[in-house]
């Protein structure tokens, strides 16, 4: 392979680690907050991607259907965690899993049935021609990844300075002691759920221009986004979108020295490695428990 | 004076064994009331169901207002703070970020910001580790650090359970003196849950014996210290 069909599978996998980065933090926020991974992180964000091209089709502004999107992904976030997950908050594991599975095939459906399984192309705000003139990269991969990167700094901003995060990060790790302080645990546990709807939204709405719109387009995506959050570590959110950009390039590259057919294999070949090597992670925690 | 606290015909209960069996007791206004007994006797229970972390029926009075229907945080917003059994301390945080969190309900910051001078003065060995991982510190210095969280919520009454627990004897003197500061200066009524009778005794005003979840004996805590049969037959010293 030449030099510059490397760059630009480099630089492309970074685009799509861009987008698992994304997913595989929701999957840690929720994660970190319930010990459990939320299978249906992936199908919530197709179904906002839904909503995002139905506001198109209204005549809406990319921008504002965008916007908007992400308001109303983080309400149904919201919605699904005081309606559909409180209720099993005590629930044995299993019993949760089960919800998030049925969750998983419910939306899938719904979005068939709403919105049929034709595939649709979805528009990308940003031109066709590369930016700056370069040879490497395309406006729309460019354009994804600084999306990401502002939305995951903002995250981060967020996360460590302001009250609210603190409160949320508290409120995963020591639930009693959050309730000892005033925190509202409940409300906290939504807003997660909430947070890890619009970073879902986004991820959608910045593949869709790529994977085409369709009820499973995210269901690849949710693997590659599982595989970089178990090599990041499930408990950590900087080694879930390090885990990403990793995912992405290595999926990149094998596809092109490989032949794209192996491309999922590299997701499952992860998840199965970091199980076997190294269960925590690259930066997860060990647990180790008393028995 | 008048009770700040009140509590009539209090039952707990974990899952279907009650712990709790109908206590009466009473902290008063800028008062300290110390709460003995031996190792399961509830002690412990008593506090978690003041602040409803346990399941509790009876009447729960706090500044005349009904709290025994109240969720936990939203008793702690109405200025009860609780250190806990095992410290509660948010060990991922820095000790600031825990201290911080004591004050999340309030939207004083200017006053905030003077409280964490004020937990500091009382508790130098904190402000040195401010920056510091709170799962780090010692067991003395996590003590601190609950109390200190409890203080920066600026609360009307502090829960204390068992704040002696593991610690050595020069750091419990200290600490106790340091309660019987913030109760006089601050004003800041006090329930306090202890094993070490004689030091509880000495700090607080009025004093109850637990005995499997029943009240048996109450009354002023010197009345109690002074009593030798009480003291050889309940209290062991």
């Amino acid at each position: 392979m030449n030099t510059d069909l490397l760059i630009h599978q480099v630089f492309s996998g970074l685009a799509s680690g861009s987008i698992y980065a994304s997913v595989a933090l929701a999957l840690v926020m929720i994660y970190q907050a319930t010990h459990l991974v939320n299978f249906a992180q992936g199908e919530l964000a197709m179904f906002s991607t839904y909503i995002a091209w139905s506001l198109l089709q209204t005549g809406m502004p990319y921008w504002a259907a965008f916007f908007a999107t992400v308001a109303v992904a983080f309400a149904l976030g919201v919605l699904i965690e005081r309606i559909i997950v409180r209720p099993v908050e005590n629930a044995p594991i299993l019993s949760v899993v089960i919800v998030f599975i049925g969750l998983l095939v419910i939306t899938n459906s719904l979005a068939g049935w709403i919105f049929s399984y034709t595939i649709k192309p979805f528009p990308s705000p940003f031109p066709e021609q590369p930016l700056f003139g370069n040879r490497y990269v395309s406006s729309h991969e460019l354009g994804s990844t600084a999306i990401t990167l502002v939305e995951l700094a903002l995250l981060f901003v967020f996360f460590r300075f302001t009250p609210l995060g603190l409160a949320m990060r508290a409120a995963a790790q020591n639930p009693m002691s959050s309730r000892l302080v005033g925190i509202r645990v409940g409300w906290m546990l939504a807003l997660g759920w909430g947070l890890a709807g619009a970073l879902g939204a986004i991820a959608g709405i910045m593949v869709a221009p790529t994977v085409f719109l369709e009820p499973n387009m995210m269901s690849g995506i949710l693997l590659y986004a599982f595989a970089a959050a178990l090599l990041g570590g499930i408990d950590s959110p900087g080694g879930a979108v390090l885990g990403g950009f990793i995912v992405g390039v290595l999926e990149n590259l094998v596809g092109s020295l490989l032949g794209t057919e192996l491309k999922l294999t590299v997701a499952l070949v992860l998840i199965v490695g970091v199980l076997v090597v190294r269960p925590s992670g690259l930066f997860g925690k060990v647990h180790v428990t008393r028995v | 004076m008048a009770a700040l606290l009140e509590v009539r015909g209090l039952h707990a209960q974990y899952g279907a064994t009650e712990v709790l069996h109908g206590m009466d007791f009473t902290v008063a206004e800028g008062g300290i009331t110390t709460i003995l007994g031996a190792n399961g006797a509830g002690k412990t229970t008593t506090l978690r169901a003041v602040c409803g972390m346990v399941k509790r029926r009876g009447d729960v009075s706090f500044g005349g207002r009904r709290i025994d229907a109240l969720a936990t945080e939203s008793i702690v917003r109405l200025g009860v703070a609780h250190v806990p059994d095992g410290r509660g301390t948010f060990v991922n945080l820095s000790v600031e970020d825990n201290l911080r969190l004591g004050a999340y309900t309030r939207r004083d910051k200017a006053q905030v910001a003077a409280d964490f001078e004020r937990v500091f003065a009382y508790f130098p060995r904190l402000k040195e580790r401010r920056r510091q991982q709170a799962g780090t510190l010692s067991g003395g210095e996590q003590q601190m650090l609950a109390v200190s969280r409890a203080l920066m919520l600026r609360p009307r009454l502090l829960l204390l359970d068992e704040p002696s627990f593991g610690l050595a004897p020069l750091i419990v003197q200290e600490l106790f003196e340091i309660f019987r500061e913030i109760n006089a200066k601050d004003g800041v009524s006090m329930l306090l849950v202890e094993q070490n009778a004689a030091l509880a005794l000495k700090l607080a005003r009025d004093a109850y014996l637990l005995e499997t979840g029943r009240v048996v004996i109450s009354g002023p805590a010197e009345t109690i210290r002074n009593d030798e049969s009480v003291r050889r037959s309940y209290l062991g010293y």
